[in-house]
């Protein structure tokens, strides 16, 4: 069959497995197969880090273009999301629910909301990035942190989504849906994260990926090669966007507590410095600093000392130290996989020449130049 | 009429503000092509400079223009050198690499500053002492209802003196030549025998010295200083310095007033017709934003032809 067919269907069933499993697994197995809470929150946590970092490194290291307002996406599609499930899906569950089943019937809605979710914030990527995406590097980085800070800025305007004082639920009347439901364990959490992976890895091996490649490299000759380097990159922007809405939506629904606080700048640069530390144009390079960066402050709370406190001036030191010794980050743009494992060992088989990848080439016949006459 | 000159008298002086701000980004931007981020934050190390020298000293409050100006020129003097520092130490080093290696190292050096300042000294805002006794008195009046301050006066002729200042140095002294001729060529200025980097160093120092100002400035007006101030003045005043045209010198100045001016005035007047006034800083963001799509050289830039 075609293989669009494929790989839609592999992702209806991917899907269909995911709200399979949350709905057969039992309450403690949904928090953690019986982990502490908190170990399970560092674990959700992290997954939603890697879902941001692959998504941004989509289109700070593979595209080239620095975007410093990632927390904004994530934020819309936070905001939409718990919006849309405390205001307007429980009469749609509970239809639903007659049909197929409670848990069924609230992982479809989650699902539904993840995506409105995704689709809100992959908008306003198309609304921040069609503008903003002719700007050269510097500017482009001021722009979308400016964006970010609008749209933080109108979200916490907003009453009906809490305001200045964060979004807990809806609070009248007391029979509606009194606090944002816990939806997203980290079935959820983790599936989406290797979705992300799995969709930005094959981004990034198609020929859509070397046209991103290309504009990161040399925007000029790109063009000049005849990509349409501002149609690559509003699809990158809006693609990355929109996972950042996903990411947005399942930390939502995870801490059923939002807060504009939590989109502020400071949350982009971390970001930023995930995708710094593992390597910009890396995805397990982003999936390293993702963990790193979620861990770390937990790290920190054990040490003696007050080093939590001191958190933010680590990480400032951290990025100023991995530009000073190794700006390409740890995995600079090599991937970690099995196609690294299984690559052929470099050997030589007597006068031989060893080629790039390790195998021995084949001699140009020295014998076919002195054939040709000369020619003067 | 007299509401209009309030506002004006309010965002001038704001403006006035920006602009001493936005001349250290356009000095540096023009000689060097980077965004200096930390700029901001040298902005609030001038402000904390000047309350920790006169909290040491023990420099009483009190009407004296004396005490003002040698804290305003131990302020200038000290957020030179830790312009200096973060120039030598920080920006030298990866100046060969590429762009978004300089601008990330950009980001973190703010960071590093405003977070150490917040761990050491603690977020909780302080009262810079007030060196004009403007808090004490009453504000002149002009045109009716409008009313200047002192210390609103003392901001328009300092920062008016140091930009001729500036003006000065950079078109008649032969310093000022090699700035300029730095910022139109690098490479071609080092061939002429120009020492670039410590031409580079002194338009860090420069710059700095006008932030630092700019600080102390500001604490007199509004005495409450904290660590994490300089961020979004900083931010606005980059972007008074690309509505001017980045790289342009009077276009800094020019922008900066109008930044100024805007804020006010759509503060002041957004209320009757529905913005509230939290929006106050999505204004110079969406100016930003405008001008990007406009007009991107600035109003006083001219326009590059990008060769390959």
């Amino acid at each position: 069959m075609p293989t669009y067919i494929k790989r839609i269907l592999g992702l209806v069933i991917t899907v269909g497995l995911l709200m399979g499993a949350n709905a057969f697994m039992g309450r403690e197995g949904l928090f953690g197969f019986g982990l502490p809470y908190y170990y399970a929150e560092i674990l959700s946590l992290t997954g939603i880090s890697i879902i941001l970092a692959v998504s941004l490194n989509l289109i700070t290291g593979f595209t080239g273009q620095f975007s410093i307002g990632h927390a904004g996406f994530m934020a819309v599609g936070a905001y939409s999301s718990v919006f849309l499930t405390v205001y307007y899906s429980e009469p749609f569950e509970q239809w639903v629910a007659t049909l197929i089943g409670t848990t069924l019937a609230q992982s479809l809605v989650f699902l539904g909301a993840i995506l409105f979710g995704a689709a809100a914030a992959a908008v306003a990527g198309m609304v921040v990035g069609i503008p903003s995406l002719r700007l050269r590097g510097d500017y482009l980085a001021i722009v979308t942190l400016g964006f970010a800070e609008i749209i933080r800025i109108i979200i916490l305007n907003i009453e009906q989504v809490g305001g200045a004082t964060g979004f807990r639920g809806r609070v009248l009347p007391w029979d509606g849906r009194l606090i944002i439901p816990q939806y997203a364990n980290f079935i959820w959490i983790g599936g989406f994260a290797i979705i992300t992976i799995v969709v930005v890895y094959n981004i990034v091996r198609s020929d859509v990926g070397r046209a991103l490649i290309s504009i990161r490299e040399d925007e000029l000759a790109a063009e000049a090669m005849g990509i349409n380097t501002t149609r690559y990159k509003v699809l990158a922007f809006v693609i990355s966007s929109s996972f950042a809405g996903i990411a947005g939506a399942l930390f939502g629904h995870f801490r059923q507590f939002l807060h504009t606080n939590d989109f502020q700048f400071i949350r982009s640069i971390e970001i930023i410095i995930m995708i710094v530390l593992g390597g910009m144009g890396s995805i397990t390079g982003s999936v390293l600093g993702a963990i790193v960066i979620t861990i770390l402050p937990e790290l920190l709370r054990k040490l003696p000392g007050d080093l939590y406190g001191y958190r933010l001036v680590i990480y400032s030191a951290l990025l100023i130290l991995i530009m000073l010794t190794r700006p390409q980050g740890v995995m600079g743009a090599k991937e970690f996989g099995v196609p690294w494992l299984k690559r052929p060992q470099r050997r030589t088989e007597g006068d031989k020449p060893i080629g790039e990848k390790g195998v021995p080439i084949a001699q140009e016949s020295q014998s076919s130049a002195l054939d040709q006459p000369k020619r003067n | 009429m007299d509401t209009f000159v309030q506002q004006l008298i309010n965002g001038l002086n704001i403006g006035a503000i920006y602009a001493l701000i936005a001349l250290g980004y356009t000095m540096v931007y023009g000689i060097l092509r980077l965004i200096n981020f930390a700029h901001g934050d040298v902005y609030m190390v001038g402000a904390f400079a000047g309350y920790f020298i006169a909290l040491n000293l023990g420099l009483a409050a009190g009407p004296s223009f004396l005490t003002l100006g040698a804290v305003l020129l131990a302020s200038m003097t000290i957020a030179a050198l830790v312009g200096m520092a973060i120039e030598r130490f920080a920006y030298r080093p990866v100046r060969k690499y590429s762009r978004m290696t300089t601008l990330i190292m950009a980001i973190g050096v703010s960071l590093l500053i405003e977070n150490l300042f917040v761990a050491r000294i603690g977020a909780a805002p302080r009262a810079f002492p007030d060196f004009l006794g403007s808090q004490s008195q009453l504000p002149y009046q002009l045109f009716g209802n409008a009313a200047i301050s002192k210390a609103q006066i003392v901001i328009f002729l300092v920062s008016i003196a140091l930009m001729l200042l500036l003006q000065w140095i950079v078109f008649k002294t032969k310093v000022g030549t090699a700035m300029r001729a730095v910022s139109f060529n690098l490479n071609s200025a080092k061939l002429m025998g120009i020492n670039t980097d410590a031409i580079i160093t002194l338009t860090f120092a420069i710059g700095s010295s006008l932030a630092a100002a700019a600080g102390v400035l500001t604490a007199q007006y509004n005495p409450n200083i904290d660590p994490l101030m300089g961020i979004l003045t900083g931010l606005k005043a980059f972007v008074a310095a690309v509505l001017g045209g980045i790289g342009n010198i009077p276009g800094a100045v020019l922008g900066g007033l109008l930044i100024g001016a805007a804020e006010t005035f759509v503060v002041g007047y957004g209320q009757h017709i529905g913005i509230p006034s939290t929006y106050r800083d999505a204004v110079a963001f969406a100016i930003l934003i405008l001008v990007l799509l406009l007009r991107p050289s600035g109003l006083l830039g001219s326009t590059v032809q990008e060769k390959v």
